[in-house]
């Protein structure tokens, strides 16, 4: 066995302790790679940007612990995004892990901006049924939430005065890891009530809903842990995103050398047959 | 309680990666736990927050008779459980699969289909305009079967072949940064909030 062949029947264990150092090495020895904001996510910035203060947003909190390292950090970039604009916060969530992350992001920016529970934001729990939640909020919200997450009635929430429906927000900004999430958003909220709807979501999701975005149904895009990253550099909060960069970075290029050498590999191995 | 957590967590951790180097009794037992409290979890949630405020309360505590139907509804599809009249919960299921349609085609044509549609028909004044409206055509002949791709049309079908391997690509550069996210978010725990390496 010589060495082509040697190499072409690595260890796939060597393979997975190296990328597994370019993800802690980074992590332990910071390096800063710069991050580049890219266009979906400005828009998303700026749409926010624009709203006047006091407006309420609304957004729901469709992801859970497994993807919380991509979803959470722009859950909280645009949660502080909101309080810094004096914004105020509705919080729903289509999956049953959500509100618990949203009540984290909630709490450090409540922190950091004092803002107060009830009046300022509220998180108004999960309620299952998908796309059929979505209809009934864009109605009627106080029948599919008549309560908060903690069983507080929504009546006795400042924040929640006259609050019936879509019409009472001047954004939606969905965080999502997948069904149910943006596609139903865009559904009902964009193509039935034309709300202007702003979304996150995982990477693996994320080039699905880029039409979306080319067709203005989406005002603007947070894909994967770089998204978050991006929005976290126009807060000016770094936080769990940035420092990832480094890894995901070198992780990427290390991957991508792999790739190469693999098919060179291949082709040299091939190139031998007789 | 919170450090007794962290410990749990950073240990079932390191038992589900543990099967990078081979499957072991370690993986086995974490990925058992997992089952059976998601399993747990479910039914819990299920019970509170579908049985409980969708039906129970609605008909037995506010008297709304009509819920007697989804009621009888959710009788039928458990049906299923029992073998001779398993037939039975074929008619709710109708029912959810006639309304989850009916509630669904026109939205999901004039979203994904109609809007779709006009967002391609673009004027051709840029690069990236010609480069979209090229690819959806050539992607649209590749999936026209009705005639063989042969001659102009095989060739238009092949750079429709070329454009959906560029996006599988793209799909797949993205894939990959996804579970790197994911295994940096794992090893952040581990270095930060477990080992306090990290600060």
């Amino acid at each position: 066995m010589n060495i082509l062949d040697k190499l072409k029947s690595i260890d796939r264990r060597i393979i997975f302790v190296l990328i597994a150092l370019t993800v802690i090495l980074p992590i332990l020895h910071p390096i800063g790679l710069p991050v580049r904001v890219s266009e979906p996510v400005r828009k998303l910035y700026e749409a926010i940007e624009a709203l006047p203060p006091g407006s309420r947003v609304l957004i729901s909190l469709d992801y859970d612990p497994a993807t919380f390292p991509e979803v959470y950090p722009m859950n909280l970039a645009v949660v502080r995004h909101c309080f810094a604009k004096d914004l105020k916060v509705v919080a729903m969530a289509l999956w049953p892990m959500g509100p618990s992350l949203g009540e984290m992001a909630f709490d450090v920016a409540a922190k950091e901006y004092n803002k107060e529970y009830g009046k300022d934001y509220v998180n108004l729990g999960y309620k299952i049924g998908g796309i059929v939640v979505i209809a009934q909020v864009a109605k009627a919200l106080r029948e599919a939430f008549p309560l908060d997450q903690l069983g507080t009635p929504i009546d006795s929430l400042p924040i929640m005065d006259g609050v019936t429906g879509f019409k009472d927000f001047k954004f939606i900004v969905d965080f999502s890891a997948g069904d149910p999430g943006i596609p139903y958003w865009v559904m009902i909220a964009s193509s039935r009530y034309h709300m202007p709807l702003g979304a996150g979501c995982t990477a693996v999701s994320a080039p699905n809903f880029y039409p979306y975005l080319a067709a203005g149904q989406l005002v603007g895009l947070l894909g994967g842990m770089k998204g978050a990253a991006e929005y976290e550099k126009l807060v000016k909060a770094s936080g769990l995103a940035t420092s990832g960069m480094d890894a995901q970075s070198i992780a990427h290029a290390v991957i991508v050398f792999f790739i190469v050498f693999g098919n060179v590999i291949y082709f040299m191995t091939r190139r031998r047959r007789p | 309680m919170e450090v007794l957590g962290i410990w749990i967590a950073a240990l079932l951790t390191l038992c589900i990666l543990s099967f990078l180097y081979k499957d072991n009794p370690f993986y086995k037992f974490a990925e058992h736990l997992f089952v059976g409290i998601s399993a747990g979890y479910w039914l819990s949630r299920y019970y509170r927050n579908i049985f409980i405020p969708n039906l129970w309360i609605p008909l037995f505590k506010e008297g709304h008779l009509l819920y007697i139907i989804p009621l009888v509804l959710g009788i039928m599809m458990l049906m299923r459980l029992l073998p001779k009249i398993a037939w039975i919960s074929r008619w709710p299921l109708a029912l959810i699969v006639g309304t989850t349609s009916g509630y669904f085609l026109v939205t999901y044509l004039q979203t994904n289909g109609l809007e779709q549609v006009r967002a391609s028909l673009i004027p051709l004044n840029s690069f990236s305009n010609v480069v979209l409206v090229a690819g959806v055509l050539t992607g649209l002949v590749y999936f026209f079967f009705s005639k063989a791709h042969k001659g102009a049309f095989g060739g238009v079908a092949k750079v429709g072949i070329y454009f959906l391997m560029i996006a599988f690509g793209a799909s797949f550069g993205y894939t990959v940064m996804a579970r790197i996210s994911l295994l940096f978010g794992r090893m952040y725990f581990l270095l930060h909030d477990w080992l306090h390496i990290v600060k």
